[in-house]
């Protein structure tokens, strides 16, 4: 086998609901909270179940995520920044209308 | 299959005017079977929204059918099992208008509905945002049409196959009709299938949609059916109630009329009960191309942003379009086909085609009945265009 060698930049941190977390340049959201361990950011809107990441190529819309108060992010397409504010979200994300 | 296929009635076309007519015809005793050569609701159904409107109707035959047809949305909406199956809301629909000269177009197209039956309410500026919260500031006022209804046009036609089928109809998808099959009298006497070889009765319904000019054809007759594209535009989820109506500007009336080729639109903003707000629809005749045209969405967001300031906040998820079937006079072609003995068409609903698929069913039903039907079917008669200067 022969590895790619990659050299990602230096690490950063962003939040989750205000927690730190590691991240290196160029992962997506998705992929720091997995690699922090976490595998559900997400209630669903009818009965608020569970949900992180299902097809992980942005088609599913299951791993939806608050990032720097734009709900309904797709965690994993949306590449992480240096300081990202992170936040699970619950039903649409929308409660300010309604 | 070796078994020879005999009925009473051929339906040709498993959308919503398809699965209409067959829920209507195997009440009425009929023995009827529709086909589809691909799944239920595959065509233009599953390709647009579910607004049931009286209110961009004009006083005329289309408003007839659609007020006849709104009733028999009640009727089967209140039948166990259906109603919430294919989303029916009756939450009323509501017209804006931007300006003084535009209210007063639209008090005066709303008084001559109300003439024809059409529960219509004046609302004035300040009270707008009483019955729309997220409304666009400083426009002149609007006008509430309390019997503008939606479905979700994928469940209910899948919900009326299904209740035809317990009525008795038999529905075969995947098998495409590839001729009509006639008497030496000229007369129907059944359809060549690819699935199925050929399937005999007396009488076929033409439901085909925007195909319908194609279906009339294997019948030898002429009957001008075109696509028209719209786009819809689909937002994230939404909280119930960001949107409580449907609503939209008073231009789109015309654009709906409007017989010209090129491009139109004016939004109407509708949220579904799964979350997403739909944002359509655009008008243009460009045949069925499924190019996606950014300006066209673009202009659709636009607009429904005027409306909807909020609207410019929140995502669009994707769009989707469709190919309304349109008949150049924009009426559907309803009834018997004099040139054909036991030729129907029912298709040409153009953009009106979930709302109107009731009334259409339940027409050719009464016509296949001998009963008199509780509408003129003169002007939809489908052999009204003669092939010169029409396409218009
Ligand atoms: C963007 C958009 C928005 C719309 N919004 C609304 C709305 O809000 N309210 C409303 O009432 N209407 C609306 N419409 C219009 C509505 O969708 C149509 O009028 C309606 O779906 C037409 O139904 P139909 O059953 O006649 O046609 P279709 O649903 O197209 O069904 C015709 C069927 O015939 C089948 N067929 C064709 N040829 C053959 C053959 N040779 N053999 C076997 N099967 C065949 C096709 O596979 C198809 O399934 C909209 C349309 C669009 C595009
Ligand atoms: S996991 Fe499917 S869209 Fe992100």
């Amino acid at each position: 086998m022969e590895l790619a060698g990659a050299r990602p930049g230096p690490p950063f941190t962003v939040t989750l609901d205000g927690d730190e977390i590691d991240a290196l340049p160029g992962q997506t959201v998705a992929a720091v909270l997995w690699s922090a361990g976490i595998t559900s950011w997400r209630g669903t809107r009818g009965s608020g179940a569970p949900r992180g990441v299902f097809c992980g190529i942005g088609v599913c819309f299951d791993c939806l995520v608050v990032v720097n108060d734009r709900p309904n992010q797709r965690a994993c397409l949306v590449p992480v920044t240096p300081g990202d504010a992170i936040r699970t979200q619950e039903g649409t994300g929308h409660d300010e209308l309604g | 299959m070796s078994k020879r296929l005999t009925c009473d009635v051929v339906v040709v076309g498993a959308g919503m005017v398809g699965a209409a007519c067959a829920l209507y015809l195997a009440r009425a005793g009929l023995v009827t079977l529709v086909l589809d050569r691909g799944p239920v609701a595959g065509g233009t159904t599953g390709a647009g929204e579910g607004n049931l409107l009286v209110s961009d109707k004009e006083p005329g035959p289309e408003l007839d059918l659609a007020l006849l047809s709104g009733r028999l949305w009640h009727d089967l909406a209140a039948e166990p099992g259906i109603g919430g199956a294919v989303e029916f809301e009756a939450k009323g629909g509501i017209v804006v208008a931007s300006d003084a000269e535009g209210m007063a177009a639209l008090t005066g197209f709303a008084a001559g509905q109300r003439a024809a039956g059409v529960e219509a309410q004046v609302v004035d500026a300040d009270r707008l945002t009483d019955l729309e919260p997220h409304l666009a500031p400083g426009l002149a006022g609007g006008v509430r049409y309390p019997q503008d209804c939606q479905v979700m046009p994928s469940l209910a036609a899948a919900q009326v196959v299904r209740a035809a089928r317990r009525a008795g109809a038999e529905l075969r998808t995947g098998s495409a009709v590839t001729d009509i099959l006639r008497a030496p009298d000229g007369s129907v006497r059944g359809v060549r299938t690819t699935g199925y070889g050929d399937v005999h009765a007396p009488v076929v319904v033409n439901a085909a949609g925007t195909w319908g000019g194609e279906v009339a054809a294997l019948a030898g007759v002429h009957l001008p059916v075109l696509p028209r594209r719209g786009f819809v535009l689909v937002t994230e989820p939404l909280p119930p109630g960001t949107v409580r109506h449907k609503v939209y500007a008073a231009d789109y009336v015309a654009d709906v009329a409007s017989g010209d080729a090129g491009l139109q639109s004016s939004a109407v903003v509708e949220s579904t009960a799964a979350g997403p707000v739909l944002i359509g629809a655009s008008r243009e005749r460009v045949g069925f191309d499924r190019t996606f045209s950014l300006p066209v969405v673009r202009r659709l967001a636009a607009q429904a942003t005027a409306l909807f300031p909020f609207l410019g906040t929140v995502h669009a998820m994707r769009a989707y379009l469709g190919f309304r079937p349109y008949l150049p006079d924009h009426l559907p072609a309803i009834g018997a086909d004099p040139r054909v003995p036991g030729l129907y068409h029912a298709c040409g609903h153009e953009g009106a085609g979930i709302g109107l698929a009731v009334g259409t069913g339940h027409l050719i039903a009464q016509s296949l009945t001998g009963g008199p039907p509780d509408l003129d079917l003169t002007p939809f008669r489908p052999d009204r265009f003669t092939g010169a200067g029409e396409e218009r």
